[in-house]
């Protein structure tokens, strides 16, 4: 452990692994300072395990039902969240509900900065009419209202999570490019942008070496800004019936499915909302704490 | 008279890459005359700056044995005594005026927002007041300045808007931080004679902090040379030029001079005894 | 014949329907291995001329020939293999997401050069940095550090001209002094011509053999360093800068 910790100390790097790796430490270490950041980080980390480790943390089988057992409290013996209308236990289906939270969040991430990210860069650098026509591209899908979009999307494919996934995806991606045109815009009159084009540097190494790395800090913080409203939204459309269908345990679904008994067997709909709510909530501090982390002061002078 | 007296002044800053001293047991006193702080980047002389007035945020540290301005211990005093100093006895006027003029309200509006909100001074008196002090440093058509935002006005002219800003309230003591080393070299010398007179006129106290050694052994009467943090050597100004510490002669003798031979420069022989 | 030759050049930004007239109708000429200062306050158009010359501000009039021939637009590689330019700020000009291997070994991958590994460390000898700084960032090295770095680069396609924008304004006087030695030094060793620019005389006195004094976009006055030593200026303009620079010396 100390030698590590000395190979990540150290001043003078020898390869650029370890440099960034050291990078990577003291930016730990920032994030470190702020307990709020930490309680996100923690948050998130157990919905990952969670997802991963699911058939082993569940007590039961997520869709089993077992009707001699509806609606039985939370506290129940070996139900300690409850059941819900079919009998199926309430913690399990919240368990096994974190990897489509997260197969969805994780569908959308990979999509919609990237795409945006892409066209972003592109408008931002080249500007004229290559901006002018992006720009205009990116008004468009910013107007569509993703729930609107999912409803017309199901419309012509049929329901399920891969729609979902598409209707939110096709909505999500333009305020990253906004913000990565608003980055280029800034960084494209540099001296060192200047230094790699006097090289005889062309634009696509120009934006994808130099361009791009600058962009990302912007939209990593986005993105986990993000990740609470793609969860909402999705928890929107599995409510609606839009997105993911019965009987998957989908957070927004069991919600849905809930609403029937909301005054008396209240935790049906509310324990799916708290893990919503507590899943959000980690996502937005880990962001606030990320934007602290990755402001370019840090990397300045 | 003692103004300002400062004893074993420290900065320190923790931070994750370890600690930062940046101020190591400054001392100097200053009475109503002008006192030059001479450094490089990192010696420490804005820091020192700052502190008179604790303007430093933690994970910045403030310890001093001493630090007493005309009779008030500036190390005790609460925030509220402090901020009562500031800029009404005690004004700081900053290198940049890009940096240090709130750039979305217009100069006029802000020369007499001080003048309002402290001195409780109706709108017609504060605008006289305003007009003064900008005629006070020069300016020939004052007016239009009051009606012109940061952005519209050269380096020169913000610099004397900035000054003018700071001496409204007629401090006692006055902190330049590099105040002309962001402007060209015909207008530093037109600023720092707006500034020489202003500070002879009104007797105050003057603490110049600065790179450039000959600049402040022209504007200044002591100076003090500061490295890493400490203080390497005091003296008159118009001894410079028998100046004793070799940092202090390194730092004169290794500007190039117009007509000078082309030989390499001598550069500083950063010796390890004099850096602890 | 000149190696830089520039003829009435003219550069004009639009910016929202204003024109700014940043460089109006400058000539001037730099024999092989000469060394020319531009001299100036901020917005004489000194520092534009150079991005002019690198194709990085838009050239309305008048033109410009690198050892008798016009520059190329696009400017391209043979161009980048001639000349290089050192920048002014030295927390600015090196990426600050990239170590300083990659600054180095970039235009070498440009050009499709090999060798990197070698000629990295030899780079870095070169400008007196030690090659155990060769994984580190920009932001754990000092200006003057960085400042070497940016020369370092420059030299790396081993270009004839070398264009100085202001390269010590932004480093501590004793900075100054090592980087000017550094930079002499290499120009001697290399047999470089160097088009250096810089607002304060006694710099460009100590390293160049002629001047020319700028305002508002427009050549004011060409002096040789002799003239400049023996204070032989014929305008008034050129006058009053090399007072307000005299007058600072002890």
């Amino acid at each position: 452990m100390g030698r590590t910790l000395e190979w990540l100390r150290d001043q003078n790097p020898t390869s650029r692994g370890q440099a960034r790796a050291a990078q990577a430490y003291l930016a730990w270490l920032r994030l470190r300072r702020n307990p709020l950041t930490v309680a996100g980080l923690l948050i998130s980390a157990i919905l990952l395990l969670m997802a991963i480790f699911a058939p082993l943390i569940a007590p039961h089988d997520p869709i089993a039902q077992d009707l001699t057992r509806r609606l039985l409290p939370p506290g129940t013996a070996g139900n300690w969240l409850g059941t819900d209308d079919f009998g199926r236990d309430i913690w399990s289906r919240i368990v096994f509900g974190s990897r489509i939270t997260l197969y969805i969040v994780a569908l959308v991430i990979l999509t919609a900065p990237v795409v945006g990210l892409l066209i972003g860069t592109i408008a931002g650098y080249f500007g004229g009419w290559t901006d002018e026509i992006l720009m205009r591209i990116t008004d468009i899908f910013l107007a569509f209202p993703k729930l609107i979009l999912a409803l017309a999307l199901v419309a012509v494919l049929g329901p399920g999570m891969e729609n979902a996934v598409l209707a939110i995806a096709l909505t999500s991606w333009p305020p990253y490019a906004r913000v990565a045109r608003a980055e280029t815009l800034t960084v494209r009159n540099s001296d060192y942008i200047a230094a790699v084009k006097l090289q005889g540097a062309g634009a696509s190494r120009i934006i994808w070496g130099h361009v791009m790395p600058m962009c990302l800090p912007s939209v990593i913080v986005r993105v986990t800004l993000d990740m609470a409203g793609v969860i909402l939204t999705a928890a929107g459309l599995g409510f609606l019936g839009l997105g993911v269908q019965p009987p998957l345990p989908e957070w927004g679904l069991m919600i849905s499915a809930g609403r029937k008994f909301l005054f008396e067997q209240w935790w049906v709909a509310t324990m799916p909302g708290l893990a919503i709510f507590i899943v959000s909530l980690g996502f937005n501090l880990l962001g606030d704490g990320l934007r602290d982390v990755l402001d370019p002061r840090s990397s300045g002078k | 008279m003692t103004l300002l007296s400062v004893k074993n002044l420290r900065v320190t800053f923790d931070t994750e890459a370890g600690r930062v001293e940046a101020v190591r047991g400054v001392s100097f006193a200053l009475g109503r005359e002008r006192l030059g702080i001479v450094g490089e980047s990192g010696s420490g002389k804005t820091m020192t700056g700052r502190s008179v007035l604790r303007l430093i945020r933690p994970p910045g540290r403030i310890e001093a044995d001493e630090m007493i301005f005309d009779g008030q211990d500036l190390m005790r005093a609460s925030e509220k005594d402090m901020r009562a100093l500031r800029g009404q006895r005690i004004a700081m006027v900053m290198q940049d005026p890009k940096y240090s003029l709130n750039p979305v309200m217009k100069v006029g509006a802000q020369l007499m927002e001080g003048l309002r909100q402290r001195d409780r001074i109706g709108r017609a008196a504060a605008y006289d007041r305003a007009i003064a002090a900008l005629e006070a440093v020069q300016i020939r058509d004052p007016a239009r300045v009051m009606e012109a935002y940061p952005h519209e006005l050269s380096g020169g002219m913000g610099q004397r808007v900035m000054i003018a800003m700071m001496l409204i309230p007629n401090p006692d003591l006055l902190i330049a931080d590099e105040p002309t080393s962001a402007l060209d070299v015909t207008v530093q010398a037109e600023v720092l004679k707006i500034l020489d007179d202003l500070v002879k006129s009104r007797g105050m106290g003057l603490i110049f902090i600065s790179h450039d050694l000959r600049l402040v052994s022209r504007f200044c009467d002591r100076v003090l040379v500061m490295y890493k943090g400490r203080v390497v050597e005091e003296l008159a100004a118009r001894d410079l030029m028998q100046a004793r510490h070799p940092y202090t002669q390194g730092l004169l003798n290794c500007l190039p001079r117009i007509g000078g031979d082309r030989g390499p420069l001598p550069g500083l022989d950063r010796a390890a005894e004099w850096a602890n | 014949m000149a190696f830089i030759e520039i003829e009435n050049l003219s550069v004009t930004f639009h910016a929202k329907g204003r024109h700014v007239r940043a460089v109006e109708g400058v000539s001037l000429s730099v024999e092989e291995k000469g060394s020319f200062g531009l001299v100036g306050e901020s917005g004489s158009g000194k520092s534009t001329i150079l991005r002019a010359i690198c194709g990085l501000a838009p050239v309305t009039g008048g033109s410009i020939r690198i050892g008798g021939a016009p520059v190329p637009t696009p400017r391209g590689r043979a161009f980048a293999a001639q000349v290089q330019m050192v920048f002014q700020d030295p927390y600015a000009s090196l990426h600050p997401r990239h170590t300083i291997d990659r600054v180095l070994s970039e235009p070498l991958a440009i050009h499709g050069a090999g060798d990197a590994d070698r000629r990295v460390m030899q780079a870095l000898t070169d400008v007196g940095l030690p090659t155990s700084f060769r994984f580190r960032y920009p932001h754990q090295l000092s200006g003057g550090q960085r400042q070497r770095v940016a020369i370092a680069r420059a030299l790396m396609l081993e270009p004839k001209i070398l264009l100085l924008d202001e390269p010590t304004s932004a480093l501590d006087a004793s900075v100054q002094a090592e980087t000017l030695n550094l930079l002499a030094r290499l120009r001697a060793e290399r047999g470089l011509t160097f088009l250096m620019v810089s607002h304060d005389l006694a710099v460009i006195d100590h390293m160049c053999d002629r001047v020319l004094v700028m305002q508002h976009g427009r050549a004011v006055e060409e002096l040789s360093r002799e003239d400049l030593a023996g204070s032989r200026m014929k305008t008034d303009y050129a006058r009053s800068l090399f007072e307000a620079s005299a007058d600072r010396m002890l």
